[in-house]
């Protein structure tokens, strides 16, 4: 009777089991790895399913056009046309990517990639279409993470999973707001994984695709760079010069696929003036916590102070926002900035790190190299999109288990770095959702590294036998645990004091006075964080032996 | 030799993964962190009767009642009157609804007012008033049910010798997570939460020796949703059993008695004045002219009435008789058994047997009771987890078509892979011994009923049934469903008798000890 009823649930059970033992006996470990990272995936997949008829940005649409303009426009168009105004400005391996998408999507319903009737369009059929489409580009992204961790031990590997497959940051940028970062993200990562494997031709192959299809992930190019020419082409000067001309093929067939046809209708110069719209200000809309900001409030405070003591300042016409439009400054006091000055300044910032992998190029130290180069081009580059930290908290992640300072500075870093996308999400319904969202990643960042690091102390300082051992490091757990430090967590305290601030006491205390104020407080106490971040990275990376 | 050996330890850490060094108190934390982001995911889905004039659904029955409850007095909200039209929405839950829907009325006058205004708010639906409304619930779940759930972890686990603490998250996570109840309460729109968190906690009380407290209790959840009383016997009988073994067992039940009493009186104080008003109520709370069964519930008389039609061949009085005698002859075996031989395992299971045979063989049961026999299956979760996961996934299906109608196919989707998920979770497998072996038989007898009902799913949302007759996928999907609970409700009338003569023979060797 009880095995009748209750068994059916041991057959699959069972059957599992058996299976993961017996491919234990072949290869040690993976397939237990991948059936966990199934699990994981799956937890995120079904919370990312129930968030589907959540607040979506215009980036939805913005997608959405670009699924029709390429199904419904030959290729010679794509970079010419204005139906609407969000015009492709990605590279070309994206254009195909949403090519290759509105094949389906035409599948499910023809107006999606209807140039005209589809403007605007929102029924159930093209939201489950388009959230869907993210989900399952975000097996890239696991795929990526499988490869980085699967040599790790389980322990640390859990952890790395939890924070990029469960990441808040993600699941609110891509699967609430709408984008594909998770798929861009996932190439990153599976580049990564070929470098610190030794494979550098893969890299740099798998770069030069993620290149193509966004070229905002350019900025660690000149780490690449110096890297696969100190690894990859070493050995004698004939052999060092096949291999750099080896990689020289390889990329530049990448970029000849992806850009070829656009060469051969001679609109290389429209592409590019697509990519690169250097029309737009300084900074975005809402101010990505970044160097600007402060720049941006010392030009401000510094013009209060100097009109008080007297001096005649011009408040600018202009805004940071809006371009370079016409010739004033929006500035009062300090010099204007200029694309070409954000430029030199993230290779300024770049230099040290550059300078390091040329002297010694070590394939596990890639993955901060190149993290930090994404976090110089989040501080100091021109028109910085918040989401952009993602280009580099993601890769960080990774790095994250190795060490007790590690884990201290990534704990504070992705709450920083999700914080500030909080302003992404501003309608009523989504609220609650990106609290729990953050509330819920950093008890389990906590929580995984005071396990991970109290066992760890415990295991080098005492070992007799396994009983004794797990004792002990509850007491170590519950005595220590992660110990983040005073300032992190005052750090963190105060950084709730803005959000409650900017939620209730602003609109009770002040009125409709100052409304820029929440959000700009939001973007300069996470600016502060962020530069933290920024000099944690460069001198770990200079004192790195 | 030595890989082999990194691989055990790296085994040992699975199992130990966050759980023992980590403290259990922090991983507890984050379930329910996780289990309430689901719910306020779920949330933003639509809730029933939404944009369905002109008596849209519990929805709109619950915020009526936050708004006859605040612009009337007390005295007048079960009376029909100009101002309260009972046949709109009227109140027929207890008093304790009934003040509930005052405090979130108060809740929501304070940030909206339009959405609870007298007479005008009828049907009102807007963002910030579905927000609003949403937010009662969610908090009344985190107030009640979860605490609850906590108690009950806290209590279960605390004196046992040979629990995992894994063990511990993994319960904590099924009972919070169960999707049915997420489902009705935070998709469809009711407070099931707070009764069922109620006799949660009278279960946890019981547990830990405090019959007081557990009668308040469990009189709040019947004060709440008299639907509870599908409990009544359970902790009736497991009470006097445990009186009945005492010194003085009089004294011991007077107390008890007299405790419900107080809670009763308190609870309805503002309709003792007069006979009358008690009675209005009282009628109020029991519509016995709604008929036996309502829509396509997976229950005995609905099932059988395919074959005999109950409602045309008997009046409704000799029906309520029929009913309420085969439900106490249902709910006879597992009440003796607890009043011969209390135990806390056995009351569990009594539990899950007395409220399933009311779901079976009771009078007016619809589909959301199933949600009454799941609770203390999600109980016993860690002893039969099979039998959950099976219960579970039936009782999901059994409400498939009444979530079909308030469109939440989607959170359906992803609650039952959720639930899968967590069911099965790798973390957990690794830690658990394996035991039994299935003959061919059975395996092909579950993938049958497995893939019936999966076939089942798939036909009711894409096929229209034929036009002579239209509930036939229905009556299909409840015919499946009803098989599973009997087999699944002998069963454990079966398990808690043999459960008794397991639990004498220890406590005889203990005595002799």
């Amino acid at each position: 009777m009880e095995g009748e009823l209750t068994s059916s649930r041991r057959v699959a059970h069972r059957s599992t089991r058996e299976e993961t033992e017996k491919e234990k006996n072949r290869i040690p470990g993976s397939v237990t790895a991948i059936e966990e990272l199934i699990w994981f995936a799956g937890v995120a997949t079904c919370i990312k399913l129930l968030l589907i008829p959540s607040y979506r940005s215009t980036d939805f649409e913005v997608h959405r056009h670009w699924l029709a303009l390429t199904s419904s426009l030959p290729l010679s168009q794509w970079y010419y046309d204005e139906t609407s105004p969000w015009t492709l400005d990605y590279p070309p391996l994206f254009a195909y990517f949403e090519r290759f998408l509105s094949i389906f999507a035409n599948l499910v319903d023809t107006k999606i990639v209807d140039l005209h009737n589809g403007l605007n369009y929102s029924a159930d059929s093209v939201v489950y279409f388009q959230r869907i489409s993210v989900m399952v580009s975000d097996l890239c992204l696991f795929y990526g993470v499988y490869r980085l961790t699967k040599s790790l031990d389980s322990a640390k590997r859990r952890m790395i999973w939890v924070l990029i497959v469960w990441s808040p940051a993600l699941i609110i940028v891509d699967h609430v707001h709408f984008q594909y970062n998770g798929f861009l993200l996932g190439f990153l990562l599976i580049s990564l994984s070929y470098l610190e494997e030794g494979r550098d031709l893969m890299g740099g192959f798998v770069f030069a695709m993620l290149l193509c299809f966004k070229h905002l992930f350019a900025v660690a190019a000149p780490v690449y760079f110096v890297y696969l020419l100190r690894h990859y082409c070493r050995g004698g000067l004939v052999n060092s010069i096949g291999k750099f001309l080896m990689m020289g093929t390889v990329v530049g067939s990448v970029f000849l696929v992806a850009f070829g046809p656009f060469l051969y209708h001679g609109q290389i110069q429209q592409v590019l003036r697509r990519m690169f719209p250097f029309g737009r200000g300084l900074c975005h809309a809402y101010w990505a916590p970044n160097f600007w900001v402060f720049y941006i409030i010392s030009d401000k405070g510094l013009a209060f102070v100097l009109a008080k003591l007297g001096f005649s300042i011009q408040t600018p016409a202009a805004s940071f926002t809006g371009g370079l439009v016409g010739d004033s400054s929006p500035f009062a006091v300090l010099p204007r900035v200029t694309p070409l000055v954000t430029f030199m300044l993230v290779l300024l910032a770049l230099s040290p790190c550059l300078v390091k992998v040329w002297r010694e190029p070590r394939p596990g130290m890639i993955t901060r190299w190149v993290a930090y180069a994404y976090t110089c081009g989040f501080l100091f580059g021109w028109h910085v999109h918040e989401k952009a930290s993602l280009h580099f908290v993601i890769p960080l992640a990774v790095v994250a288990v190795r060490s007790l300072e590690d884990a201290r500075h990534y704990f504070l870093l992705s709450i920083v770095s999700c914080y500030s996308l909080f302003p992404l999400l501003f309608e009523a319904d989504e609220y609650s959702i990106k609290v729990l969202l953050l509330l819920l990643h950093s008890l389990l960042t906590w929580v995984g590294f005071s396990s991970q690091f109290s066992k760890t102390t415990v295991v080098s300082t005492k070992q007799q036998g396994e009983k004794m051992g797990s004792k002990e490091g509850l007491v170590a757990a519950k005595g220590g645990g992660l110990v983040v430090g005073w300032v992190r967590i005052c750090y963190l305290l105060v950084l709730l004091f803005v959000e409650v601030w900017g939620q209730f006491l602003h609109h009770y205390l002040l009125g409709d006075k100052l409304p820029f104020l929440p959000l700009m407080l939001i973007s300069i106490y996470c600016a502060l964080g962020i530069m933290y971040s920024w000099i944690w990275q460069l001198r770990f990376i200079i004192r790195c032996p | 030799m030595g890989r082999k050996e990194k691989k055990d330890k790296d085994h040992k850490d699975d199992v130990c993964w966050l759980s023992v060094h980590g403290g259990v108190a922090a991983l507890l934390l984050c379930i329910a962190v996780f289990a309430l982001l689901v719910r306020v995911a779920v949330s933003i889905h639509p809730y029933s009767g939404a944009g369905d004039p002109p008596k849209y659904g519990d929805y709109e029955a619950q915020r009526h009642w936050m708004e006859i409850t605040l612009n009337t007095p007390a005295k007048e909200w079960y009376r029909n009157s100009t101002i309260n039209d009972l046949t709109y929405w009227g109140l027929d839950y207890p008093p304790l609804t009934a003040y509930q829907s005052y405090v979130h009325g108060l809740f929501l006058r304070f940030f909206h007012p339009d959405s609870v205004a007298l007479f005008t708010s009828r049907g009102h639906e807007s963002p910030i008033g579905k927000l609003l409304m949403r937010w009662t619930v969610l908090s009344s779940d985190v107030i009640v049910f979860f605490p609850a759930a906590l108690y009950f972890i806290i209590v279960f686990y605390t004196g046992r010798r040979d629990n995992c603490k894994e063990d511990i998250a993994w319960h904590l996570a099924i009972i919070l997570l169960n999707p049915c109840l997420i489902l009705i309460d935070h998709g469809h729109f009711q407070f099931n939460c707070i009764s069922l968190g109620f006799t949660i906690g009278a279960v946890a009380a019981i547990f830990s020796k405090h019959e007081l407290v557990a009668s308040v209790l469990f009189s709040l959840a019947l004060n709440h949703k008299q639907m509870s009383a599908y409990f009544a016997l359970a902790f009736f009988s497991h009470l006097l059993g445990k009186c009945l073994r005492r010194q003085k067992p009089f004294l011991e039940v007077l107390k008890l008695g007299l405790v419900v009493l107080g809670t009763f009186i308190i609870t309805w104080w503002p309709y003792l004045y007069s006979v009358d008003a008690f009675m209005q109520v009282l009628s109020r709370l029991t519509p016995f002219e709604r008929g036996i069964y309502e829509d396509y519930v997976a229950n005995f008389w609905c099932t059988t009435s395919i074959i005999i039609k109950w409602k045309r061949l008997f009046t409704t009085q000799l029906l309520q008789l029929l009913s309420f005698n085969a439900t106490i002859l249902a709910a006879l075996p597992s009440m003796v058994q607890q009043i011969r031989y209390p135990s806390n395992q056995g009351f569990l299971y009594a539990l899950l047997n007395i409220s399933f045979a009311f779901y079976l063989f009771s009078f007016q049961v619809h589909e959301k009771s199933i949600l009454l026999p799941l609770l203390p299956a999600s109980l016993l979760a860690v002893e039969e987890p099979h039998l959950f996961g099976w219960l579970t996934y039936y009782a999901l299906l059994s409400m498939y078509p009444l979530l079909l109608r308030d469109h939440l196919i989607l959170p359906y989707v992803s609650l039952l892979a959720l639930f899968i998920l967590f069911n099965y979770s790798p973390i957990r497998r690794q830690g658990r011994k394996e035991r039994g072996f299935l003959s061919v038989w059975k395996v092909l007898l579950i993938t049958l009923l497995l893939s019936c009902s999966l076939v089942l799913h798939l036909i009711y949302l894409m096929l229209k049934p034929p036009e002579r007759y239209p509930f036939l996928f229905d009556a299909m999907i409840m015919l499946l469903c009803f098989s599973q609970f009997v087999l699944l409700a002998a069963y454990t009338n079966v398990k808690q008798w043999k459960f008794m003569s397991h639990s004498t023979s220890i406590e005889k060797e203990k005595k002799i000890l």
